[in-house]
């Protein structure tokens, strides 16, 4: 029962073949099980599981059909949660416990989930392997030696191992699409501005998206439905109407243009990029129309991203200065002191033309390349990641600059504050996930998800389990 | 004549009387509230609260400066100015860099000098530090209560203008009703930064190379003896062929001093970048169009026209002005008492008598000045011809006021009024009374 998607768990209910006692008590104990092997959550919630599951079917019972009612999901921790420590896995907050609900938490128990718990990851979300987490790494389901990527590791994780339905991660730039790649789920990028940050504990703000990862892409797109939309407490979502996500998710894509950027696929080991392409032959027997464009390569986002990011972490991070929520400033590990002083440097007087301003320059031309291209294709493809995922404590992963290697393909597109899906479309020779980047323009989420299903129609991979 | 001339700017925050803050639901008036009890997520800067800005705000904003002459910018943005301290809840304050929503205004003193105006910007304000004892106490109530900065150039030359400026600037955001500018309350806080200049550097027109900062008065007096006070202790130092050094000063009240408190070694680096929470904001011309029409008459308008309208003395037409509401309360008295009674006596009432305008209506003070007129209007040679006849027909009483029972008087006023018939001011009929008697 733990490899149900949240399409089938609902028709299960409705059906009244289960209650959602019983699948939170399946999920509780699943957790139980494979939790030593996976560390995928900081914070598991049962009793308020129990509680919230209790709740959805009695509203069943009374008539109601929210749409992720008694649904058992996991919730990053860095996301708000009224009355549950929210650590976003450092000690710093070890002992916080948020008096209110991010936006996307209060739409969530609107629409009736169940909270099974806080979902591990990097620090701050600095990082994408969750090795930077003060609560313990976690590890890939699929081979615990591996990383599950990061930093929403924890989330893809504990879909991955059928601890949850499906899990709500946040990206800045690839961390809710490359540890999805890492784990073989589908990971869903909202376009910026498109489900509310209120709430989140801040990383890169102009960069912040949070989005589904799931076992299917009706699923991320049902998810989707549930978070999208304007927020009076986020001035920066976008007042567009939220379209219905599954209407034309089926639609035949006959006409689909897809653009191809090969400087997206150099240096893309042999096997990832074998798979993808393979993927795309998928997509253009169903009718789509391959063309070749150029992208800036992708190099180049690299430098932007790391000096804007760092920046906003600098000035987001200045308010945990040892006066409230309990910890002193020694309790910043490694990666956030590093990511503080960078930003602090770059912002300084004197330095913030030559690096702050500049990149912002060069941000407008990404996001003006990107507009260009979407002029004459519907969608992107490229590999999510160079590779497959790491293994833990490789020389690779210590490098300071390993996260912005292992997503130097998501951070255009993240910098441009486009959409983006990763579905799984295969695996290596050691049986690792390999994930491809569907990406769509700005509010393209129809698009993307219509194209992504199309896919995993034809395949299989995303019903595969690992061997846990 | 002296030999330095001094350069000094002003820095003021006026904080609006919004209902909400800044940048949350919360309500914007603390004053007097129960320690952190008009908090929430986002003034307390929580993991993940995010700021949305206030229209409100930023419309009052715009409406200062357009009052101060200012130019618009229709596109502007707010940005993170970032520094430590205890009652900064975020680790940074959100205010303006480079694009405030107003820049290059004027305001022009009473002898016609122009104080430009620099820039003014919307920011918001910073929660409390109570000092009990041994330990430190944080109150945000008053974290994210708008605030509105307005920077000079360095144009005043002397305390005096310093304080009229300043006397003005509380007057133009009274009268737009956008703050209370209460000084005790802390409603309005003044920053001068005074240098003196050389006889060279003035006639090069160069601005000298240190500058004194004095924060946070919240008294036009103290300013202006803390502007005096450092006028002295500056020429003393550059007397001695010596520089007074870059730094940021306190006033002392109790011993009437400024001292140090930051020097220049110590400077701020804010870091300032654009705020990646709050999307720019724009303006139209429309839009600023609105907000202009919705400016009342200024106070140096209302002056320019109270003595050409009302022929009224500059001195009796400034006394009117610096209250709207008593502007108002005169100009409604003056169309009450239209062709009976002339603007100037109306004024002479109100500024003479010190009509307490809250109890009096206009139409009282119209009545109250036509009665007092009607006393006058009797001719003294007719009064005087009454009194005698009264006193003719009262001699008994004539005498016993002579032989000293003084208030046999009322009972000859008593008669005397009878006889007249009108009412008269009973003051001058006793005069007469007295004067016939002897």
């Amino acid at each position: 029962m733990t490899n149900l998607t949240i399409t089938k768990a609902l028709e299960k209910l409705k059906n009244k073949e289960i209650s959602s006692v019983e699948l939170t008590k399946t999920f509780l104990e699943r957790i139980k099980k494979v939790e030593p092997k996976i560390n995928a959550f900081v914070t598991v919630t049962e009793e308020e599981a129990l509680r919230n599951a209790k709740d959805a079917d009695k509203k069943r019972a009374n008539g109601s059909d929210a749409p992720l009612l008694g649904i058992p999901l996991s919730i990053k921790d860095n996301f708000s949660t009224k009355g549950v420590r929210t650590t976003a896995s450092s000690k710093v907050l070890d002992k916080y416990i948020p008096p209110y609900d991010a936006t996307v938490v209060t739409k969530l128990k609107e629409a009736g989930m169940v909270l099974l718990g806080k979902t591990n990851m990097d620090a701050w979300a600095h990082g994408s392997s969750t090795e930077t987490s003060d609560y313990g790494q976690s590890k890939n389901p699929w081979n615990t030696d591996y990383l599950p990527g990061g930093s929403s590791g924890g989330a893809a994780a504990s879909v991955a191992a059928g601890e949850v339905i499906a899990a709500i991660g946040s990206e800045t730039a690839g961390s809710i699409r490359q540890p999805a790649s890492w784990c073989g789920v589908v990971g869903l990028k909202p376009t910026y501005g498109r489900v509310s940050r209120s709430g989140v504990i801040a990383m890169g703000s102009s960069l912040d998206s949070p989005g589904p990862i799931t076992k299917s892409v009706e699923d991320a797109a049902l998810v989707l439905q549930v978070l999208a939309g304007v927020d009076p407490l986020d001035a920066t979502t976008s007042p567009l109407p939220v379209p219905d996500y599954l209407k034309n998710i089926n639609r035949e894509i006959t006409n689909l243009k897809i653009g191809i950027s090969e400087d997206y696929f150099e240096g893309v080991d042999t096997e990832v990029k074998q798979k993808v392409e393979d993927a795309i032959k998928v997509l253009e027997k169903l009718g789509a129309k391959i063309k070749k464009i150029k992208l800036f390569s992708p190099k180049y986002s690299i430098a932007v991203y790391t000096i804007i990011m760092r920046s906003e972490v600098s000035s987001n991070l200045a308010r945990f200065d040892g006066i409230r929520y309990g910890s002193d400033r020694s309790f910043f590990a490694e990666e956030a002191k590093r990511r503080i002083m960078l930003g602090t440097y770059v912002l300084s007087a004197g330095y913030y033309d030559q690096y702050f301003n500049k990149a912002l320059k060069v941000r407008s031309l990404i996001i003006n390349d990107f507009k260009k291209a979407f002029e004459d294709v519907d969608v992107v493809i490229a590999p999510t990641n160079p590779k497959t995922a790491l293994k833990a404590g490789s020389d690779e992963a210590k490098d300071p600059m390993f996260g912005e290697l292992a997503d130097i393909l998501v951070e255009p597109s993240s910098l441009a504050g486009l959409s983006g899906i990763n579905i799984p479309v295969g695996f290596s020779k050691k049986g690792l996930p390999i994930g491809m980047d569907i990406i769509g323009p700005q509010f393209g989420e129809q698009t993307i998800l219509n194209v992504a299903k199309k896919y995993e129609d034809e395949t299989e991979w995303n019903l595969k389990e690992p061997n846990l | 004549m002296n030999k330095y001339t001094p350069i000094i700017g002003l820095e003021t925050h006026v904080e609006l009387k919004t209902n909400s803050k800044m940048f949350c639901g919360c309500e914007a008036k603390y004053f007097g509230k129960e320690p952190n009890t008009i908090t929430c997520p986002v003034c307390l800067g929580l993991p993940g609260a995010l700021p949305v800005p206030n229209k409100t705000a930023i419309d009052w904003c715009i409406k200062i400066s357009l009052s101060l002459n200012c130019k618009i910018n229709l596109f502007s943005k707010f940005d993170r100015k970032n520094y430590f301290y205890p009652d900064l809840s975020k680790g940074y304050q959100i205010s303006q860099y480079d694009l405030p929503f107003g820049q290059n205004g004027s305001i022009t003193l009473s002898n016609g000098k122009i104080i430009r105006i620099r820039r003014v910007h919307m920011e918001e304000d910073t929660g409390k530090l109570i000092h009990e004892g041994e330990s430190s106490l944080i109150d945000f109530n008053r974290s994210g209560v708008p605030l509105v900065e307005i920077v000079t150039e360095p144009d005043f030359h002397n305390a005096t203008d310093v304080k009229e400026y300043l006397q003005k600037l509380r007057q133009i955001v009274r009268y737009l009703e956008v703050a209370d500018a209460d000084m005790e309350k802390g409603d309005m806080r003044l920053e001068p930064n005074i240098s003196l200049s050389s006889k060279q550097q003035a006639i090069s027109n160069k601005l000298p190379d240190y500058k004194v900062e004095i924060k946070n008065i919240n008294s036009f007096k103290f300013v202006e003896k803390a502007v005096n006070y450092e006028i002295k202790r500056q020429t003393e130092i550059l007397d001695k062929k010596e520089t007074p050094a870059q730094e940021t000063r306190g006033w002392d009240e109790a011993k009437q001093k400024t001292f140090s408190q930051r020097s220049k070694e110590d400077a701020m680096d804010y870091r300032y970048f654009p705020e990646p929470d709050i999307p720019p904001i724009i303006y139209t011309e429309k839009d600023i169009e609105k907000l202009k029409i919705a400016i009342p008459e200024l106070p140096d308008q209302k002056l320019k026209r109270f003595e050409k309208i009302f022929g009224l003395p500059r001195y009796d037409a400034e006394i009117l002005t610096r209250d709207r509401k008593m502007a108002n309360y005169f100009e409604e008295t003056v169309r009450v008492g239209k062709n009976e009674i002339k603007p100037k006596q109306i004024a002479n009432e109100i500024i003479n008598k010190k009509i307490d305008i809250k109890k009096i209506l206009p139409i009282a003070l119209v009545k109250q000045i036509l009665n007092a007129k009607q006393t006058i209007q009797i001719d003294q040679k007719e009064l005087d011809k009454i009194i005698i006849e009264t006193l003719n027909e009262n001699k008994k009483a004539v005498d016993e006021y002579k032989s000293g029972k003084e208030n046999v008087l009322m009972f000859l006023l008593g008669q005397a009024m009878k006889k007249i018939g009108k009412k008269v001011n009973i003051n001058i009929v006793k005069e007469a009374i007295i004067k016939n008697i002897k």
